[in-house]
């Protein structure tokens, strides 16, 4: 084990108490077992295959503060952060760290419908929540054994069967504060049978100091019920995120995630989607703008467990500067998942000799009646097309500009939200015209 | 307007321009004729700044400045168009915002306020109607999915926009149907006048039957060989390029 892991679970056993204290049972429960696979494989450095272009361990060297207290750092979260999607009538939740601050709900939420902090939820709905908490996460990646760890809070969403939330959810992240610090941050989301969400969940950082991300999300999505994710990363060069989530799928639900990685420090995002029952449909896609020397690492796993099943497979890359990207797509076709329709296509930009691209597209196909595809390409922009545009008067850093943001415009159509997809090509342009360099929603920043 | 003297221009070290003397004033059309490869779209290419083309030697001045030494969206502002042999599919980019960048920045050159979105949209339609191009086409990325007549339209179209003063239509007739050939046709006699000039350049004499040549050049082997009225034209027809380049060789 490497020394990275030490430090925390020292804190943790020395603290306990603490941890246990101001966390409900249902997260306790797991905290032992979490602890022992993080003893046992420490934390993944680039000796693990699906680490291999990322040392993530690095990430979690310096010593971050843990709020294991929970002492209240915001006082008044909505003075510092509004919502800066223009004409978004959506539900916002904001997250300082882990913990849910009170945001005015103008509306009710359908009958039913739980959505509250996942200590709160622990508190009144312990057995639904032990039902699933700690189910789909996989304690074998030690980032999400050491989330496992520590986790005190974050958000739950139970949708009851057969219910729409009509108005997309918002969940905003903000990393704030004075000190460097960590958020172990959990996401429990339910949908019954029939039942359909748009989730959007923004990462902000809104001060200069370091900070460290660790979310792991858990997804259970019943029989056709409509599930869109899209998780949008806009922080400072000196955030570290690790973030996973775990998707379950049961038979016909239809799944779209996006992932969306504006501005950051270095970032490694863990995509497992698992298609558990026949005919589940799932659209994992993302795109990343990158310059300096930030860092991407795209990691996807679509596991194909039953028949007909479609999945569809799409991530974008600029990069530019010395900036390195990482996309890693595995898909797993199991025996009996006859029908499978699996693409993938991973295209990338490199503006510079210094920026690099990691590609590696992982099949294994176990049925024999399938259909899979994978393609991914690394270039630069188009000559003939710089020309073209230039011809008619655009001045090559406009014609540059236009291009990437045509680039990704395949990505954003994803989007199933009109006001969404219309302002991430205007934050996509802006970050192309080197004017998104802090979070446009905040008012410190402004 | 325009006056090349001596000009020679390679591709990856190859010489395909080898001295080119021309000669172009306000109100004239100049078709520049030839078998193929003898350097016709190269010429199209040097002029309007393609960067992929190596000028190696001569130059190129219009109206008194140095062509050769501005940047391709500089020549474009001073007033050269070049509609495209083969125009680029630029997916994920639509025609309204190509279109408003073009114009913009071509105003910004000239000191000129950005148009209002109303201004744009209403020239936007008038150029259209030259070229008969669909309202759908313009909601579209540029060119993508256009059809072979559909882009040649549609460079007459940006030719409209901008309102070049020297125009150079590189094989516009190229897979062109007679009824696109017409309509291409007309939208250039249109915005003809004695304040602007136009080089045709051609394989086929078809097209100058619509757009009438005062001035006809052989190209041959990087070299303009012969020059003459439209005649000349009507003479390649009927006798092709052979006699031509067995004069040359010999």
């Amino acid at each position: 084990m490497n020394n990275a892991a030490r430090q925390y679970i020292d804190l943790l056993q020395e603290n306990r108490a603490l941890f246990d204290e101001h966390a409900a049972p249902v997260l306790n429960a797991l905290r032992d077992e979490a602890l022992t696979a993080l003893k046992q494989n420490g934390l993944p450095d680039k000796s693990r295959e699906e680490f291999l272009h990322t040392d993530v361990s690095q990430f979690f060297v310096p010593d971050y503060g843990v709020n294991a207290a929970r002492v209240n750092r915001v006082n008044n979260p909505q003075e510092i952060f509004r919502c800066d999607v223009p004409d978004l009538k959506s539900r916002l939740f904001l997250l300082a760290g882990d913990t849910l601050c009170p945001t005015p709900q103008p509306r009710q939420l359908p009958h039913g419908v739980i959505a509250c902090s996942l200590r709160e939820a622990a508190l009144t709905h312990p057995d639904l929540v032990a039902r699933h908490y700690g189910q789909a996460a996989r304690l074998d990646d030690g980032t999400t054994a050491l989330n496992t760890a520590l986790a005190q809070d974050g958000f739950f969403l139970y949708v009851p069967q057969n219910t729409t939330i009509e108005e997309p959810l918002q969940l905003v992240n903000i990393m704030h504060g004075k000190q460097d610090f960590m958020a172990v941050r959990r996401l429990l989301i339910v949908l019954e049978a029939g039942a359909q969400v748009r989730l959007l969940s923004c990462d902000h950082t809104l001060d200069k100091g370091k900070f460290l991300v660790s979310q792991v999300a858990e997804i259970f999505i019943g029989e056709n019920a409509v599930f869109d994710y899209y998780d949008l990363e806009e922080s400072t060069l000196e955030t570290r995120r690790v973030s996973s989530a775990f998707i379950h799928q049961a038979a016909g639900s239809n799944v779209l995630v996006n992932g969306i990685t504006l501005h950051n420090g270095c970032t490694r995002n863990n995509y497992y989607v698992s298609l558990d029952g026949e005919g589940a449909e799932t659209r994992l896609c993302g795109m990343a703008v990158a310059d300096k020397r930030q860092v991407i690492d795209n990691y996807t796993f679509i596991d194909h467990r039953a028949p007909q099943c479609t999945s569809n497979e799409l991530f974008k890359y600029v990069l530019d500067d010395m900036a390195t990207g990482v996309f890693n797509g595995r898909i797993l076709v199991r025996q009996g998942a006859q029908k499978t329709s699996a693409m993938q296509t991973n295209r990338n930009l490199c503006s510079t000799k210094e920026a690099h691209i990691y590609t590696q597209p992982q099949l294994e196909i176990y049925a024999d009646d399938v259909k899979c595809s994978h393609g991914a390409t690394v270039g630069q922009l188009d000559n003939n097309a710089l020309f073209y545009m230039r011809s008619r008067g655009i001045p090559e850093a406009e014609a540059r500009t236009l291009l990437r943001v045509a680039f990704t415009h395949d990505v954003i159509d994803m989007v199933r939200i009109e006001e969404l997809k219309e302002r991430l090509r205007q934050l996509v342009e802006k970050r192309f015209r080197g004017t998104l360099d802090k979070c446009a929603g905040c008012r410190i920043c402004q | 307007m325009l006056i090349i003297k001596n000009l020679h221009a390679a591709i990856n070290g190859k010489e395909i321009l080898k001295g080119i003397d021309l000669t172009v004033k306000p109100g004239e059309v100049h078709a520049i004729m030839g078998p193929n490869g003898s350097g016709k779209s190269t010429l199209s290419s040097v002029l309007a700044g393609n960067p992929a083309f190596e000028v190696t030697d001569g130059s190129v001045e219009f109206y008194g400045k140095d062509l050769l030494a501005m940047s391709p969206e500089d020549r474009s502002h001073e007033g050269i168009f070049l509609s495209f042999q083969y125009p680029v599919e630029i997916p994920g980019v639509s025609m309204v915002n190509f279109m408003r960048a073009a114009i913009n920045a071509q105003r910004k050159y000239r000191n000129e306020e950005p148009l209002s979105a109303t201004d744009f949209l209403k020239m936007m339609r008038e150029k259209r109607a030259i070229v008969e191009l669909d309202n759908k086409l313009a909601g579209r990325s540029v060119n993508e999915g256009f059809s072979g007549g559909e882009k040649k339209r549609n460079e007459i179209f940006q030719m409209a926009m901008l309102q070049p003063r020297l125009s150079i239509l590189d094989e516009t007739d190229s897979g062109l149907d007679i009824d696109a050939l017409r309509i291409v046709s007309q939208g250039v006699n249109q915005l003809k006048s004695d304040q602007n000039a136009t080089i045709v350049i051609t394989h086929y004499q078809r097209l100058l039957d619509y757009i009438a040549p005062d001035f006809v050049h052989v190209l041959y082997k990087g070299r303009i060989v012969k020059s003459g009225g439209p005649e000349l034209a009507l003479e390649l027809e009927e006798k092709g390029y052979e006699w031509i380049k067995k004069e040359v060789d010999d």
